[in-house]
């Protein structure tokens, strides 16, 4: 009963108008509330029953959270991830059937800065939510986007994982947790009275700054997306989590699934919609409403009253064709309105696919994309659309000596650190570019080359991205830094290059 | 001030490409065109042909600069579809004469003993492109060994290939979905011949583009009978995407190329049609389920998954009438 489960014919089937008036099919009493899908009508009470339980289920099922242990909860005020902080509540209460395990705590990130809110219309819309979060009891962060400046390059660094952990180390922690004290554990500290971050506003202004030079609300969307989940990595690592848990529905899933195609990203199709994500390392990603269709989450929310709170986003109030991730929501909502199995006939192709990165346990030896952390996919042997296309500007340009490749370049020294204020190279005489003597003009003046440097370390999704902006100098610094030791790296690689025997690339990271 | 060509910088830029957005004059962009097409097949192919212009033209180029070798025969299928074929079929005889090719054309009527138009007759406009696809598919088989060529190239584009992709996420279909973005397939088994796609990474506005400057005819091959649900819906999408993101096609094509399905997900295991021996992952193949839909007047039988009924159809057995109540034509 779990499962998005209805049979599928080859040929999807128009919607049918639902049978009004009909008894619940669960108990087969008391009449139907709701009417999930065609056939699937369920009484109130069957209906709690129901969704209360696939979330369990689903954590059951997978058995990757750990009793006791801490995990984050990723909380945009929507429906979904409202709904899943619900559940969690539910789980965790001491009269539940079967209790959930572990730790909780909440993040949420506040966008109003790339969005150009009023520090007033901030303070509202976090009030309200720290006013939700409060109530639940479990310790809550709210988090500015503009603390993306002031992030670490460790987070764009794979951590090692902390040691693959088999079935039965599940049921060994199980069986540890129980014995142990697990009362104390699992009561919620009382969040010291926390007033919301203040944020300076040249920091508003510098993400502002970053978020002017995308031209385009799809790579917008695409690198909000990505400083987002940088943020949420962060902040549980700092606070000590170890889990991370996303609220996205099915619905969500399969729009961000055609979404990932779209733009490049059918590599990472796993990664993005599957249960779980590790490209982290460290700290594991979990979906655990992937199996709630957005209709089901807002009947139970409406039915049970879930508050959750309406927050702007880039898309709000613009077309549908302003972005490719807006003009797939509206696809999918459309089709699914014809098509009631859109949805789940999209989702479960997301559940064939596997990472292009071969297993997890190799993954670490993947290249891997300084934006989004997932493998390289820009390899010849894999990518001939790409390498197809190099040709074609190849082809379509005057002639350049040894043009495009993908491999890594052999340039210049280091390139220095662009500051955001676009003083170049000047200050710093020993971080000098190297290039005023050869007549080329200071590094800076050339910023073309700096974002063709950028793109080898992307991924073909991001490298798209990249190319929507008209400049990577508003970059936070962490990722230029990690971009440059990067770069460092491969150069010490290929000085070294014949000494080495081995040819698999352990050049990272963290060990 | 007129925009110079991006590469050669000296002749006036006539176009921009739809692929890289580059300026280039007439005669870059017939090099590059051509140039990438040539890349493209580096890796092989033969004969054969899906009626379109420019790839025989483009052929036929390449097999003379690049000494390919290859013997270049045109085949061209004849659905049977009153107005349509008969334009494009003069057209495939006037590029015969042209380009001195020699040119089969195989037709549903002959293959199959029915034409697109009397099955559209039967099965009504819901359905029909199933039928004029599978048939489509096989036919160029059946023409390809009648002519005993090694391979078939194909004028499917980038567009068409990105809409492939599209299209069976929608439906589900893995192992589709799996194929379509190779550029060549290996021969799957007796009666298919191997395919290769000489334009799958040309954007269909190029190649217009192209035949437009080279004075070519060109016309797509689209079917009049309206394309299934799915197709127009996937189509539509593909090109609401294209105008927020001309390079999304590639792009979709990228994604495509680096799916990988995960272990232990069944794929349909290929076998051969015990009733004509072309591939199949059933005990009839898809065109001669269809065929024995039109022929008992049961059109839904190949639409829906009745695998049940194969092996009644191969032992000749009639259905109950429970059976073909489900199987009849919807009333119009
Ligand atoms: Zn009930
Ligand atoms: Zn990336
Ligand atoms: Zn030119
Ligand atoms: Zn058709
Ligand atoms: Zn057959």
């Amino acid at each position: 009963m779990c499962q998005v489960d209805e049979d599928y014919h080859g040929d999807l089937e128009r919607a049918e108008v639902p049978n009004v008036s009909k008894k619940c099919v669960k108990c087969k009493e008391a009449s139907a509330a709701v009417v999930i899908r065609a056939g699937d009508a369920y009484c109130r009470g069957c209906f709690k029953e129901y969704f209360i339980h696939k979330f369990r289920a689903m954590l059951g099922k997978n058995r990757i959270i750990f009793p006791g242990e801490k995990v984050l909860l990723a909380v945009s005020g929507g429906p979904s991830s409202c709904s899943m902080l619900s559940q969690v509540q539910k789980g965790l209460s001491r009269n539940a059937h079967k209790k959930l395990r572990f730790i909780p705590g909440i993040v949420y990130i506040d966008e109003g800065g790339a969005l150009g809110q009023s520090v007033e219309e901030r303070m509202k819309l976090g009030a309200e939510l720290q006013a939700m979060f409060k109530a639940t009891g479990f310790p809550f962060y709210i988090v500015p986007l503009e603390q993306v400046l002031d992030l670490p390059s460790s987070v764009v660094v794979m951590a090692p994982s902390s040691s693959e952990q088999p079935g039965s180390a599940y049921k060994s922690a199980v069986n540890a947790f129980i014995q142990s004290d697990s009362s104390t554990c699992l009561t919620p500290q009382d969040q010291e009275d926390t007033s919301l971050p203040e944020v300076q506003e040249s920091h508003t202004r510098s993400l502002q700054h970053l978020i002017a030079s995308v031209k385009t609300l799809t790579a917008r969307q695409d690198l909000l997306n990505t400083l987002r989940q940088h943020l949420f990595v962060h902040t549980a690592r700092t606070e000590g989590y170890s889990k991370l848990m996303l609220g996205d529905s099915c619905t969500r899933l399969a729009i961000k699934l055609l979404t990932s195609i779209s733009l490049g990203r059918g590599a990472q199709l796993a990664q993005d919609t599957g249960f779980s994500d590790s490209r982290y390392g460290d700290i594991i990603s979990v979906r655990p409403m992937r199996d709630y269709s957005a209709k089901e989450i807002s009947y139970y929310n409406h039915m049970f009253s879930v508050p959750s709170v309406f927050i702007p986003s880039l898309d709000t109030k613009t077309t549908d064709k302003s972005s490719i991730q807006r003009l797939t929501e509206t696809f999918v909502t459309k089709l699914q309105g014809d098509f009631p199995s859109t949805v789940s006939t999209i989702y479960r192709t997301s559940e064939k696919l596997q990472t292009a990165c071969r297993s997890s346990s190799t993954a670490n030896h993947c290249e891997r994309c300084l934006l989004c952390m997932c493998a390289l996919d820009t390899a010849v042997e894999n990518a001939s659309a790409f390498h197809a296309t190099l040709i074609s500007e190849q082809f379509s340009q005057t002639k350049v000596p040894g043009a495009t490749r993908t491999q890594i370049p052999r340039q210049n020294p280091v390139t220095p650190v662009l500051t955001p204020t676009g003083q170049h190279c000047s200050s710093d005489g020993e971080e000098n570019c190297g290039r005023k003597e050869g007549g080329g003009g200071c590094c800076y003046s050339a910023k073309q080359p700096q974002t063709t440097n950028l793109k080898t370390l992307l991924c073909y999704g991001c490298q798209m991205t990249i190319k929507d902006m008209s400049s990577v100098e508003y970059f936070p610094q962490y990722i230029l830094s990690e971009a440059q030791r990067r770069r460092r790296r491969s150069q010490m690689k290929e000085e070294i290059t014949e000494f080495l025997l081995d040819d698999d690339d352990d050049d990272d990271e963290g060990n | 001030m007129p925009v110079l060509c991006s590469r050669c910088a000296e002749r006036r830029a006539m176009l921009k490409r739809p692929k890289t957005g580059h300026s280039l004059c007439k005669e870059c962009f017939f090099w590059a065109f051509e140039e990438e097409v040539h890349q493209t097949i580096r890796w092989g192919p033969a004969s054969g042909g899906k009626d379109s212009t420019v790839l025989a033209h483009v052929m036929k180029l390449l097999n003379e600069r690049y000494s390919y070798g290859l013997e270049l025969m045109l085949l061209s299928v004849d659905e049977g579809i009153t107005g349509y074929r008969d334009d494009s079929l003069e057209t495939v005889k006037r590029n015969q004469q042209q380009y001195e090719l020699p040119l089969k054309v195989v037709s549903y009527e002959e293959l199959y003993g029915w034409t697109m138009d009397a099955i559209v007759k039967q099965v009504g406009l819901k359905n029909n492109c199933t039928f004029c696809g599978v048939f489509r598919r096989q036919a160029l088989d059946r023409g390809a060994i009648m002519l005993k060529v090694d391979k078939i190239c194909t004028g499917h584009n980038a567009d068409d290939v990105a809409e492939t992709v599209l299209m069976n996420i929608l439906r589900g279909d893995i192992a589709r979905l799996r194929r379509c973005t190779a550029i060549s397939t290996a021969s799957e088994g007796e009666g298919v011949v191997p395919r290769c796609k000489p334009l799958k990474y040309a954007y269909e506005k190029e190649i217009v583009l192209y035949a437009y400057f080279k004075r070519l005819d060109y016309f797509s091959t689209e079917c009049i009978y309206s394309p299934n649900a799915y197709r127009g819906y996937a189509r539509n999408f593909l090109k609401d995407l294209e105008s927020i993101r001309p390079s999304v096609i590639i792009d979709i094509i990228h994604s495509g190329e680096n799916l990988s399905v995960r272990e232990g997900v069944k794929m349909p295991v290929q076998g051969t049609c015990s009733r004509c021996g072309y591939i199949s992952s059933q005990a009839l193949c898809k065109s001669c389920v269809l065929l024995e839909g039109l022929n008992r007047g049961l059109p839904k039988l190949g639409i829906g998954k009745h695998h049940r009924l194969h092996n009644k159809i191969l032992a000749q057995q009639p259905f109950t009438e429970k059976e073909e109540s489900k199987l009849k034509p919807v009333e119009f």
